[in-house]
């Protein structure tokens, strides 16, 4: 049993044989914040009357949904034996949406603690940082966690990580972030496992950035794990990517909480500020280097954020519209990889655009943008980017289904991913039908254990994006976890289905789909529009159309009573309160054509499947 | 009524403030009272009302209670007098509504009825109504009503189908309706038939029988409502528990276009919406005072009352109602002055359910420039209109809200 460090080393001091550079990988809600609790407290950083839940997980949206968005790297002293080390924990972003980020967060590391529920098994989001973790050749500790839970099954779940990795069942550890066993052997095992950081201290220095976070009082945060030389105080430093240079105002450790050092050396773990406000300027994955002796050569992987889904958010109230970019404008400054451009709809006004990473990003976003900035934003349904190329050569980007042309289309591409969905294995049959359905092309399967499945498929970006999550989640009784990452694109035989209210095209109901799913879109939207639109003085028809050739139709019937019966007395004041207030509500309303469509009726027919994005973790 | 407004606090005595004291006296005056007691209440009611169950035991303030309800009335018709002052003109029209007021014992009608005429006065050939449970009349209590001055009776028949009259809680035997009628005539009051429509699980065949059966009976008039399942009332929970249908508001409108018919073709004219008379001299006067926006003061727990430009409503339990007439206090519980807007939006959403109509230039420019439109679309009566009226068609008073939108669009 190694006790707590009698005392810590000091940044800029310590040789790299005495650190460990590690991260934690694990699905949400497998108790990777409890266990990070639980070392802040064992080695001491934290005091127990200091200790709150989630201690790493600074935003509220963050503690809320029990996610970790953004990564921090905390430096806690532990001793083993007689020797003290230095240990860096680096916190990585857990979902599907930020495998960029995550890749960075490895890159920082040596090795990992794979982290695994010991009642739930390993899911495919994990199993997919797991791949990354090993292609950056981490030393894996497993472990399984919450032993403590009547449910749990170390033993079955001990021989599917073994499985996974190569290892013994028995050298899987076994802990519980909630009481605190066996974390001190975890820590104690790191220290052993975990090659030291390797660099030369003498080279030109480099530090990957491995994560920026915008603080309104520091300006940007940048966190850097040095790979040679080293970084001081005070002096100029250059970023490689864009060679724009800064003064290094302040540069140290977390521990938990910022503390400024005399420097980062070889193989160390910290922050630096530097005074910029744009998180743009300081990029996740470029290379850090002195501006008086630069290195020659980045490290490399560094990549632009390339957004996968795109969707327009328009203010409820339209006069919010400048409150919604300055929002946004806001929010670009801790979020590199948000990109968003003024967009109008004939529905919805005005608004914006916005390129996502995929489905959490924007649900975060939103919410953001909801809870932080006080605004009612309406998002339409969520679209990748389709690459058209016409008959006459000429290529056009669609980011929007408005912006798909009519006519000479030669062919139309979208992007597709490789998706891996772990499910037990009496699922098998639900889950192929649902991936054939949304166009999928099988890779492969393979049983992980004897009751639990890895398959893997080949889908295009956009099935996932509308209703894929939710569905597979219904199909397996909520069995299944997804994972997936961009892989190219295809070819496809898409079109684009158009919303008309009484021949009068709807923008903000256009969908870019697959010719076998237009009909079933458009039946559904004609039909989830007939229930939503209330009944006018005159017949409305909903078409659902592609080009002019209608593929769908319903009809909202003309209403016949639209009067209060009785209207004495004490009516009336009730009875003119209702029609001020239904003038109110007329305001709110869109006129498509003759059509008053309230407002609500687009959020409720935008938002139906709202949940899918929400539970799409 | 459950939806009490929101309202400004009302002065201890209620006085009327300057513009609207001014105004005494520029249009009628009518009295209506409400007598909030029933035997047992009706799932689809949202009246204020009380079963003596609810009521408790019968001691309390005077006028809390079936036996003294007659004593709290006459004081607010003291109250009323000093708040209107020497202006108030005789009273032209009196209504007794519920509740069930023929739960009270006639002679207590009569005497609250006295207190109108020795206090204001009542002005010559004055409309004087009660509302009648046909279970709760008799040739003899009627016969003290005509002989008191009531000249009117209204009998709340809603149906002749018997599941209908179920589903609606009313416990009156159908065949009491026609006895009920026969007295009235007997002893010379003039009678309204109340008829409900759109109630769950009524047929079109169930609710023409209603029609007929209620012309057999050769009222003066007829009222026809749609039912509105308020919330809040039992029916209403039915309705969310899914025991009972939601009426539609097509099946609403068939109905209402059904017995539009049959009473046209009986001789009867709408002259409001749900409102049907035999000849002119037969329609309730007291209710055009509601739509022609005259004065009235609402006498009773929860009443309503208009009276130039100030609209304020009574507490609405008999018990605290009968307390602050005890005290001397006014028992309102909240008021609002009227803005010229509100006014001129209650103008038009009034006027424009009577077939007399609505005048033309009563509308702002917006609004006229609808006009045509609703023309167009059949909701108002060209010829009226180029006459200087606006008359609802029949499709029109099916679709009233939705003209009176139109008529007050964009007017501020």
């Amino acid at each position: 049993m190694s006790p707590i460090a009698t005392h810590a080393l000091p940044p800029h001091a310590t040789p790299p044989e005495q650190i460990r550079n590690f991260c934690i990988i694990a699905h949400i809600d497998h108790g990777k914040s409890t266990l990070a609790d639980r070392m802040l407290q064992i080695t001491g950083v934290v005091q127990p009357r200091q200790m709150r839940a989630q201690y790493l997980d600074r935003m509220d949206i963050e503690r809320e949904r029990g996610i970790t968005i953004k990564s921090q790297a905390v430096r806690m002293p532990w001793q083993v034996l007689d020797e003290t080390v230095a240990l860096n924990m680096i916190d990585t972003p857990g979902h599907v949406d930020f495998t960029y980020e995550v890749s960075r967060s490895l890159a920082a590391c040596e090795g990992a603690v794979l982290l695994v529920d010991a009642a739930q098994g390993i899911e495919a989001q994990t199993l997919a940082n797991l791949y990354l973790a090993m292609e950056n050749d981490l030393t894996i500790i497993p472990v399984l966690n919450k032993i403590d839970l009547p449910s749990a099954q170390p033993e079955k779940y001990a021989e599917e990580l073994a499985g996974l990795i190569g290892c013994e069942p028995s050298d899987v550890l076994k802990v519980s972030g909630k009481t605190g066993e066996g974390v001190e052997e975890l820590l104690d095992e790191i220290v052993t496992q975990l090659p030291a950081p390797e660099g030369d201290p003498d080279a030109p220095a480099r530090a990957m950035i491995f994560d920026s976070v915008y603080d309104t009082y520091r300006g940007v945060v940048t966190y850097v794990r040095v790979v040679d030389g080293n970084l001081t105080p005070r002096e100029k430093i250059a970023m490689m990517s864009t060679k724009a240079t800064h003064e290094l105002l302040e540069i140290g450790v977390i521990s938990p909480e910022p503390i400024p050092s005399e420097g980062l050396g070889v193989g160390e773990v910290g922050y630096l500020i530097t005074g910029v406000k744009d998180v743009r300027q300081s990029k996740v994955g470029d290379t850090v280097t002195a501006a008086s002796a630069p290195a020659t050569r980045a490290i490399g992987g560094y990549k632009d954020p390339k957004p996968m889904v795109f969707s327009g958010l328009y203010p409820i109230d339209g006069s919010d519209y400048p409150d919604l970019r300055d929002a946004l404008d806001k929010l670009k400054l801790n979020d590199a990889s948000l990109v968003y451009e003024p967009e109008t709809s004939a529905a919805l006004g005005f608004g914006f655009r916005v390129g996502f990473l995929g489905l959490l990003h924007l649900e975060i976003c939103r919410e953001r943008l909801e809870r932080e900035f006080a605004l009612d934003l309406i998002a339409t349904q969520p679209n990748v980017v389709y690459d058209v190329t016409m008959d006459d050569g000429s290529e056009i980007v669609v980011t929007n289904p408005s912006e798909f042309p009519y006519g000479k289309v030669a062919e139309v591409r979208e992007p597709v991913v490789k998706a891996t969905i772990l499910v037990p294995s009496e699922f098998i049959g639900a889950v192929m039908e649902l991936c054939q359905g949304k166009r999928g092309q099988m890779g492969g399967m393979d049983y992980l254990s004897e009751d639990r499945v890895e398959l893997r498929y080949t889908l295009p970006l956009a099935e996932i994006v509308f209703d894929f999550f939710d569905q597979l989640k219904s199909r397996t009784r909520g069995y299944a976890s997804l994972d997936y990452q961009d892989a190219g694109d295809q070819a496809a035989d898409l079109v684009k289905v158009d919303i008309l209210l009484q021949g009068e095209g709807v923008d903000a109901f256009s969908a870019i789909v697959h010719k076998d799913k237009a009909y079933a879109y458009g039946t559904m939207m004609a039909g989830k529009l007939k229930e939503l639109i209330p009944r006018q003085q005159f017949e409305v028809p909903i078409q659902a159309a592609i080009g002019s050739r209608v593929i769908a139709r319903e009809t909202i019937r003309a209403i016949r009573k639209d009067v209060l019966a009785k209207c004495y007395g004490g009516d009336i004041s009730r009875k003119r309160k209702l029609i001020e207030k239904q003038k109110e509500g007329k305001k709110r309303m869109k006129n498509i054509g003759s059509v008053e469509v309230p407002q609500e009726a687009f959020i409720a027919a935008l938002s139906s499947d709202d949940g899918k994005a929400k539970d799409a973790k | 009524m459950p939806h009490t407004p929101e309202g400004a606090d009302v002065p201890p005595h209620g006085p009327l403030d300057r513009s609207s004291a001014a105004r005494v006296g520029a249009r009628p005056l009518s009295i209506y009272v409400h007598v909030p007691f029933c035997a047992v209440r009706c799932g689809y009611c949202d009246f204020n009302t009380y079963t003596a169950a609810e009521l408790g035991t019968p001691d309390g303030p005077p006028g809390a209670s079936r036996d003294t309800f007659a004593v709290g009335a006459l004081a607010e018709l003291d109250l009323a007098t000093q708040v209107l002052g020497l202006q108030a003109p005789p009273v032209s029209t009196v209504f007794f509504g519920g509740g069930t007021p023929t739960l009270l014992d006639a002679g207590d009608l009569v005497r609250v009825l006295d207190g109108v005429r020795t206090r204001f006065g009542l002005a010559d050939g004055a409309e004087v109504t009660t509302e009648a449970n046909p279970d709760s009349v008799t040739e003899a209590s009627l016969r003290t009503l005509r002989e008191g001055g009531f000249t009117r009776v209204s009998i709340g028949m809603q149906s002749s189908v018997g599941s209908v009259l179920r589903t609606l809680d009313r416990t009156h035997d159908p065949a009491n309706v026609a006895r009920a009628v026969a007295a009235a005539r007997a002893t010379g009051l003039a009678v309204s038939l109340d008829l409900i429509y759109g109630t769950p699980g009524e047929s079109v065949p169930d609710w023409r029988d209603s029609v007929q059966a209620a012309l057999q009976l050769q009222p003066d008039h007829v009222s026809a409502y749609a039912l509105t399942v308020e919330e809040g009332t039992k029916m209403h929970s039915r309705v969310r528990r899914g025991e009972l249908p939601l009426p539609t508001g097509d099946d609403e409108a068939d109905k209402y276009e059904l017995a539009d018919a049959l009473l046209t073709d009986a001789g009867y004219r709408w002259y409001e919406i749900s409102n049907w008379a035999a000849t002119p001299a037969d329609q309730c006067r007291h209710n055009l005072a509601y739509w022609r926006g005259d004065d009235w003061w609402g006498v009773g727990p929860g009443a309503h009352s208009h009276v130039a430009g100030t609209r304020w409503w009574n507490v609405k339990h008999p018990r605290t109602w009968s307390q602050r007439l005890a005290d001397g206090a006014s028992p309102a519980a909240a008021r609002e002055q009227l803005t010229d807007e509100q006014r001129h939006a209650e103008e038009v959403l009034l006027r424009i359910r009577l077939a007399e109509g609505l005048p033309t230039d009563r509308v702002g420019p917006a609004g006229r420039q609808a006009v045509a439109g609703l023309i167009a679309d059949q909701l108002v009566d060209g010829r009226e209109a180029l006459g200087g009226r606006l008359v609802l068609t029949r499709r029109g008073r099916l679709l009233a809200d939705t003209v009176v939108r139109a008529l007050l669009e964009e007017d501020e």
